[in-house]
């Protein structure tokens, strides 16, 4: 036998990397998996997964390409990273939609199988990248990695295509053994995924050993790498995606609100996952109705709350236009609803799994007439779990619509989760309305005092019959009314309600560790990561820049305006034209700052750093 | 890839609901808002008929729920003692969809009209019915919209003169029973609303029906469609006009039953006197038949332009219901792996712990 020389290792603080290949080619699954691993080896990590709508484009084209990019690292990681450090390119098309997102000098490990002249040509390279000068500087590693994984395969009983579609196995493994990551979980995951087809099972894990093993015995890696465990709070974690984080959210609000839950949704990108999710948890008590449109997904969840259940509804844009109707109509009967609207790019169609920021005014007033309702925004993947609950508080609480955004990246990102202790999730008390003991006749518009939520009286209560409608009503008595004062108090009374809300949720918190900033950096939702992970570099270059996030958008925190004013300079980066800064500049009277790309992709953590820098110096 | 269901077997229409003992009268079911319909309206004889029936059904007043559309008809709610929701234009078979299927103890109401239904609503109209929720679906289908101030509805024939269409309409117009019957509903039924034995008998059998019961109450709209069912109405007309469809009984009508309907050699159906010759081939009338074939037949039979217009139980057949099912899962679910565990959700899958 001969003697193999261990690799040197190196060690690194962090790392980036792209997997990339065709739809087919199971690029996201090869990224969950390394996630997992990653996670389990107790790294902290942001991931990004950036796939076409099309379900399998033509093979082989720029559409067709699907990447995923994982970001980890030895101390908190919050984005999935701005530049690649390696990319891993299934095909001449991978390579060339993805070659930007590498850095300068980065790896590149590409499947020279499909480096044939008619792929190369299909996506327009006159001669093959991997032949000529034009990476040069990358550190290139060309590995026939079809024939590897075909070869590895043999003396298993499955078919040639089987070994062909183990490829990303082989490069997971090889990826495996080259940031030294633990590899029992996937050898269980692939023995789970394929329960039913032991012999495709032991297939796919000698293709994925075999990867490891490449990168054991040749030569062609010279130094391979360890990136250390962060340290992390103790407790237990698993790495969530934001659609689960949201759906699980959706089941515990439910719980603690003692209430059975209704979603009715029509499948949607990016949405579908919660839909999906929620199917499967029909044991919580969970009803799922696939409605015939998003009109009727909105209709049936509104009906459900007025049978006393907690009524959902999941979208993202376009759904959102077609359930504005029903919103405004649960504005009026004021029952809970919570609207969960995973944004996407847009106008139209759009870009559907492309992420943005660009429903903020639509939730705030898409609707005729003047219907407020709360908004509430998460901030990270595992952030949609508190964010849920918290929607399902103020719908409650309050018998009000809610607007619940989250956005594609969130939904498909995915983040280490401290998996919280159920103990400790807040009560959400919900009482219905009970007859009057002294038998006087009900009143379903009467307000609570403190909350002015009017009585959630269900159907089969006796003496509580009463009936709701998109006519106006009567204050108290809640009966038609064409009455102008009364219709100017009741739109007063709404809008007082939802403005009440803010006495019930925290005040905006700022962090500026010197006390002393002359810049604020704001944001909201799912630009958490970029900002902070921003902020970090300019603090770390002797910029005194504070920070804060709000998770409350309609209302905002009661010392927003307080926090805006205690600044010089206040920036707000947005994945949209300016919406947030819009409602704070109108409301504040304060010289916001607007930051925007709207580019389907969330922000570069550098684009931002430059952005801060730049208003320091000016 | 399709799994077999734990599909409950129908049940009766009320099974479900509460029932109560106490001595409910037209009162009960009657609110303290004032009528606001046209002096003279069809609508006043349906919602006579739907009070006054309501009590003899035997179930808890608090347990049964209305909810409407927008339109004339979708004011109905407002009219009745009991829980109701005047919702959105159209919208009202879906949300009453959500609320069925998260309350199996709620007896169900729909109100809507022609516009309402066939129109805007058209799509839930289908789905409610092709699910088959346990719904009781009640279209007053009066041929025009009487609330925007009479503009031609989808039910209108074609040619009507009205404000949108000075120079008569030019589209087709539908038909609600072959609409219902198309989407395979389990109860479609075709009442008037000046019969009131015949609207109330109608509105019973709907109740009792296990599923989605779809009625369509040919009603009278005295401003902008006034006489628009006269043909089947009039004495002088309704014999040689309307054919009462009774269960197990000939397709028969006219006087003293001289005209009935039979299958053709070609396959159709069709009008014949009847004679001595023929008597024994005339159609006998199964509304349980299984499939909608012969029930969509006599639903072409005609209409007030032409032909004749049969009222009564087209069909009615014993289907799961969609909300029964969907509760089956939920019941499936809780047995096969027990009321959810929040704690062991969040705790699924890969999972790693950093000591404290």
């Amino acid at each position: 036998m001969t003697e193999i020389a261990e690799t040197p290792v190196e060690r690194l603080n962090h790392v980036v990397i792209r997997f990339a290949g065709d739809s087919g080619d199971g690029m996201q699954l090869a990224g969950d998996r390394f996630t997992s691993e990653t996670a389990e080896f107790g790294n902290d990590l942001s991931t990004l997964p950036d796939f076409p709508a099309e379900i399998r484009a033509p093979a082989g084209t720029l559409p067709g390409v699907s990447a995923f990019q994982l970001h980890f690292g030895d101390h908190s990681v919050l984005t999935p990273g701005d530049h690649a450090d390696v990319l891993v390119a299934m095909n001449p098309a991978a390579l060339k939609a993805n070659l930007g997102q590498l850095r300068r000098g980065g790896t590149i490990i590409v499947n020279s199988d499909e480096f044939t002249p008619r792929n190369l040509k299909k996506v327009g390279y006159a001669e093959s990248p991997l032949e000529d000068s034009s990476l040069e500087g990358y550190d290139v590693h060309a590995l026939d990695l079809t024939s590897l994984a075909v070869k590895s395969v043999e003396g298993h009983d499955v078919g040639r295509k089987d070994g062909e579609r183990a490829k990303n196995m082989f490069a997971l493994g090889l990826l495996s053994w080259l940031y030294s990551r633990p590899t029992e979980s996937t050898v269980k995951y692939i023995e789970r995924r394929f329960a039913a087809k032991p012999e495709l099972a032991a297939a796919n894990i000698a293709a994925f050993k075999a990867g490891w093993n490449y990168g054991e015995t040749t030569e062609g890696f010279v130094v391979r790498y360890e990136v250390g465990p962060a340290p992390m709070k103790p407790g237990t974690y698993r790495t969530v995606h934001g659609n689960t984080a949201l759906a699980y959210g959706l089941i515990a609000g439910a719980r603690q609100a003692g209430l059975q839950l209704f979603l009715g949704s029509y499948p949607i990108t990016p949405a579908s996952d919660i839909l999906h999710e929620l199917a499967k948890h029909k044991n919580f008590g969970v009803t799922t109705f696939q409605a015939e449109d998003e009109i009727a997904g909105v209709g049936a969840a509104l009906g459900a709350s007025f049978g006393g259940a907690l009524g959902v509804t999941t979208t993202s844009g376009p759904g959102v236009d077609l359930k504005a109707e029903t919103i405004g109509l649960g504005v009026m009967i004021e029952l809970p609803l919570v609207v969960c609207d995973i944004q996407r790019a847009g106008p139209s169609t759009g870009m559907p799994t492309k992420t943005e920021q660009t429903d903020l005014l639509l939730a705030m007033f898409g609707r005729h007439g003047e219907a407020p309702v709360p908004i509430i925004a998460a901030q990270s993947p595992a952030d949609c779990f508190d964010a849920a609950i918290e929607a399902v508080r103020i719908a409650t609480t309050y018998r009000t619509p809610v607007y619940l955004l989250s956005d594609a990246y969130l939904a498909n990102g995915s983040e280490p989760w401290l998996i919280p202790d159920v103990s400790t999730l807040p009560a959400i008390e919900v009482n219905f309305a009970k007859p009057a003991a002294d038998g006087s006749a009900f009143e379903p518009y009467a307000r609570d005092p403190e909350t002015l939520a009017r009585p959630w009286a269900i159907p089969g209560t006796p003496g509580l019959e009463h009936r709701v409608g998109g006519i106006e009503k009567a204050d108290v008595t809640g009966d038609i009314s064409y009455d102008p004062a009364n219709h100017d108090k009741m739109v007063r009374l709404r809008h007082a309600k939802i403005e009440g809300i803010a006495a019930s949720i925290p005040p905006l918190e700022v962090d500026d560790p010197t006390s002393d900033a002359d810049i604020l950096v704001l944001g909201w939702g799912s630009t958490y990561g970029p900002i902070a992970a921003a902020v970090r570099s300019a603090r770390a270059n002797g910029l005194k820049v504070a920070r804060a996030h709000l998770r409350h958008l309609n209302p905002l925190p009661s010392n927003t305006g307080d926090v805006l004013a205690r600044y010089d300079k206040v920036l707000l980066p947005e994945m949209n034209l300016g919406q947030l800064a819009m409602l704070l500049r109108a409301k504040f009277l304060v010289d916001v700052h607007s930051y925007n790309q709207v580019r389907g992709l969330p922000f570069r953590s550098e684009d931002l750093l430059e952005a801060i820098t730049g208003m320091a110096s000016s | 890839m399709t799994v077999s269901l734990p599909v409950p077997g129908p049940r009766r229409g009320l099974e479900l609901i509460p029932a109560t003992d106490a001595e409910l009268s037209r009162k009960d079911f009657t609110s303290d808002q004032e009528v606001r319909w046209c002096p003279g309206c069809g609508d006043y004889a349906i919602l006579a008929a739907i009070q006054g029936f309501m009590p003899t059904l035997g179930i808890k007043r608090e347990n049964t729920v209305f909810i409407s559309g927008i339109g004339c008809a979708a004011r109905l709610p407002y009219y009745m003692d009991t829980y109701g929701m005047h919702s959105i234009h159209g919208r009202a078979p879906a949300i009453a969809t959500g609320l069925a299927t998260s309350r199996p103890d709620l007896s169900v109401w729909v109100i809507g009209g022609d516009g309402d239904f066939l129109s805007i609503g058209g799509n839930h109209l289908l789905h409610a019915l092709r699910r088959n929720v346990n719904l009781k679906l009640l279209l007053f289908n009066n041929r025009i919209y009487g609330l925007t101030k009479g503009q031609y509805s989808p039910t209108s024939e074609v040619g009507k003169s009205t404000k949108s269409s000075p120079m008569g309409s030019v589209d087709r117009p539908l038909n609600p029973v072959s609409i219902a019957l198309g989407a395979e509903a389990t109860f479609v039924a075709r009442t008037v609303d000046s019969d009131r034995k015949h609207l109330t008998a109608t509105l019973q059998a709907a109740a009792e029906h296990r599923g989605a019961a779809f009625i369509e109450i040919l009603q009278n709209c005295d401003i902008y469609n006034d006489g628009a069912w006269d043909v089947i109405k009039d004495a002088d007309s309704r014999e040689d006009r309307a054919v009462y469809l009774e269960a197990g009984k000939q397709v028969r009508f006219g006087r003293d039953g001289a005209k009935g309907v039979r299958v053709s050699p070609r396959g159709r159906l069709e009008v014949v006197d009847v004679d001595a010759g023929n008597e024994d081939s005339l159609l006998v009338h199964d509304p349980q038949a299984d499939e909608p074939e012969l029930a969509f037949a006599l639903s072409r039979l005609g209409n007030v332009e032409a032909g004749v217009t049969p009222l009564g139980i087209f069909r009615a057949v014993a289907r799961p219901a969609y909300d029964d099912a969907a509760r089956a899962q939920v019941a499936e679910a809780r047995a096969a792996k027990g009321d959810g565990d929040l704690a062991a959700l969040l705790n699924s899958g890969d999972t790693w712990t950093i000591g404290g």
